[in-house]
């Protein structure tokens, strides 16, 4: 079936080159970043994680997000989900080797990172991660390689392979549980030390995922003739709202449980995020813009959704700028803010703000192009396998 | 069912549950010798520690007010026997034990009308090596492992990957990242600690190598004319440090995440 992706037009191929450029940027910079050491990055004693490990824990929402395909196909036989479930599943393809990459690119030594398999610890929620991940990847690899094989053949895919697809699904579920037992289990971090991360994780990659899959179904209905139906779009766009209300609504119980508890430790980071912070007499408040951004769009996109469903009338575009609003918005709220605003408060009660470098930022654009080459060539296959199918 | 099955098997459970929980109830209300049962009768709440030799530390902050250059005594010591790179910039500094004020170190403790000592003062910080400490539990690599013979929390740094997970749990900020390779920044060279490359994480580690020697470690030595800095074994009730223990007040950091440390402070 590869040789589906080897067959395109001019804007395909322009599409790749143009990807490929970031790609070789990116490269160039980790060269750097090999040779000298994490030095280059923006990251330092008392903020010693950035946007390689934040990036990370938003892109295993993205993988997640394929649930909400996979399960309402699988699980309560929505048969309107059946062209695009695949997409799904060479999302969380594409999204996990992302976050292999961001986890290289972020750990000091990468040339030891087999360490974590020869000296397996299962007290480390690290090592845990790195297992729901490779099964998450390697499950996925499975169901859409045969499933999609199966398709092409036009046969009923064989039975065992269903056993895979319901072993995904709480594995869909594990990948983002365990990504935030990364930050919930860690004494003096208040901000992430709260039972609902991994609830509001799920729930924003709930949204996430399926508004990432909505922009590419309408981009390749435009570009490549393949139409995932009017149904399953709007389906999707039910999913969305409810995803990201939802974790709209963890978001302000953050707010009432700091605030009306007035206790300092648990109101620092909120203050930070969306106010600023004041210490020492230095104001702290370089993600306030973004935090406030993230807001609007969020309320703008699901504003534009509701205003969509009344009408019953959801042209394409608004349907696409709706998604990409709450896409960046959910981007915003955890690719930055969850991360940073629980790092810039250190342990030493001190403010430390982080500004990421051009070598850093590099990296992680060539990371996302690489991400966003592999979803390209594989929804080529996919798309390709369906037309083969229809003529 | 009938009745006497389901009563069986009721007591059965009832009398697995009783088996499971038996052990753990005795180590909960028993004490390990006859001293420490003694003491946990005579006082109202004992918190119980490790057994064997656990290594602990204590700094009386009283003999150090006015000798802020002995504080920096001990860090230059400690910074040079350790072959501790000075890198000369906030973000990628290396450091094993520093000062700093009140408010940063015990960041849970008022310092709401604050006596001028408290507030002016700056105090010694360095890993706890805790009896629960977090930065193992985290590790994905058993890089960093508590030392069973002694209890201090060390450091293999060639195992280490740099993910600096253990960073992120230590809620003491004991913990240092190479972001560079550090020689250049080493002005002499201490032939007889390791170096470090770069791309690991790195800590106090108590001295064990001058402890093999029968040394003490280099910041006790370093503060030996005033006798601020106390080192033993906190389970030997002859040891100095636990006589000092028994007879002063003594706080700790952040005691109420239940890591345990094993620095105690007289401020």
């Amino acid at each position: 079936m590869i040789e589906k992706a080897l067959k395109g037009n001019s804007r395909y191929w322009m599409w790749l080159a143009f990807l490929s450029a970031f790609i070789g940027v990116g490269a160039i910079c980790y060269i750097r970043q090999y040779l000298f050491g994490m030095g280059l990055t923006g990251m330092g004693r008392d903020l010693a994680w950035g946007l390689y490990i934040s990036q990370f824990t938003f892109l295993v929402g993205v993988a997640a997000g394929g649930l909400m395909l996979v399960l309402p196909y699988y699980v309560h036989n929505y048969k309107d989900f059946g062209r695009i479930t695949i997409l799904g599943e060479f999302l969380a393809i594409s999204a996990i080797i992302m976050c292999l990459m961001f986890i290289m690119a972020d750990i000091g030594q990468p040339l030891r990172g087999l360490n974590m398999m020869l000296f397996p610890t299962p007290n480390s929620m690290l090592f845990w991660d790195m297992v729901v991940l490779l099964g998450y990847l390697g499950l996925n690899v499975i169901c859409g390689w045969v499933i999609l094989t199966a398709e092409r053949k036009q046969v009923k895919p064989p039975k065992w392979v269903y056993l895979f697809v319901y072993i995904s699904i709480p594995f869909a579920v594990s990948i983002h549980t365990v990504t935030a037992m990364l930050y919930c289990g860690l004494p003096d971090r208040h901000f992430w030390l709260t039972a609902i991360t991994a609830p509001r994780f799920l729930a924003s990659a709930f949204a996430a995922g399926p508004a990432l899959i909505v922009i590419a179904c309408l981009i390749m209905k435009r570009v490549a003739h393949f139409d995932a139906g009017k149904k399953a779009i709007d389906k999707l766009m039910t999913i969305i709202m409810y995803a990201a209300l939802i974790n709209v609504f963890f978001v302000c119980l953050e707010f009432f449980v700091g605030f009306y508890s007035n206790i300092p430790g648990h109101k620092h980071s909120l203050e930070y995020l969306f106010f600023g912070i004041e210490h020492h007499g230095h104001v702290y408040n370089n993600l306030v813009p973004f935090m406030w951004s993230s807001v609007i769009l969020c309320f703008g996109g699901l504003g534009l959704f509701a205003y969509m469903k009344i009408t019953k009338n959801a042209p394409d575009l608004w349907v696409g700028i709706g998604c990409a609003m709450i896409f960046i918005a959910l981007w915003l709220d955890k690719g930055l803010g969850f991360v940073m605003g629980g790092l810039a408060i250190t342990p030493l009660h001190e403010i430390v703000e982080y500004y990421p470098t051009a070598n850093e930022i590099g990296i992680t654009l060539g990371i996302w192009a690489t991400g966003f080459f592999l979803v390209s060539v594989l929804y080529k296959i996919a798309v390709g396998v369906e037309h083969e199918v229809e003529a | 069912m009938d009745t006497k099955r389901r009563q069986f098997l009721k007591m059965a459970g009832a009398a697995a549950l009783a088996g499971i929980s038996a052990p753990a109830v005795v180590t909960l209300t028993s004490g390990s010798s006859p001293v420490s049962s003694a003491q946990a009768a005579a006082s109202h709440a004992v918190e119980e520690g490790p057994k064997g030799i656990r290594l602990g530390m204590l700094i009386d902050m009283r003999k150090l007010y006015d000798r802020p250059d002995l504080m920096d005594k001990a860090i230059n010591t400690c910074h040079k026997v350790h072959n501790v790179p000075d890198i000369g910039n906030s973000k990628d500094e290396i450091k094993w034990i520093w000062k700093m004020p009140y408010a940063n170190v015990f960041p849970e403790n008022s310092t709401y009308h604050a006596s001028e000592t408290t507030r002016e003062s700056d105090f010694l910080l360095l890993c706890n090596h805790c009896d629960e400490p977090p930065c193992v539990r985290v590790c994905p690599t058993k890089a960093t492992y508590v030392l069973e013979k002694n209890g201090t929390v060390a450091m293999d740094y060639h195992r280490c990957i740099g993910c600096r997970f253990c960073m992120m749990g230590c809620p003491y900020g004991a913990r240092s990242f190479n972001w560079m390779d550090p020689r250049p920044y080493i002005k002499e060279f201490n032939p007889e600690f390791s170096g470090r490359m770069r791309g690991v994480v790195e800590k106090c580690n108590f001295c064990g190598h001058r402890l093999a020697l029968g040394l003490e470690p280099a910041c006790v030595e370093a503060v030996k004319e005033v006798g601020a800095i106390v080192f033993g074994d906190l389970n030997d009730p002859d040891s100095e440090i636990r006589q000092i223990l028994d007879r002063e007040h003594t706080i700790q950091r952040k005691p109420s995440l239940g890591t345990k440390p094993s620095v105690f402070y007289i401020v």
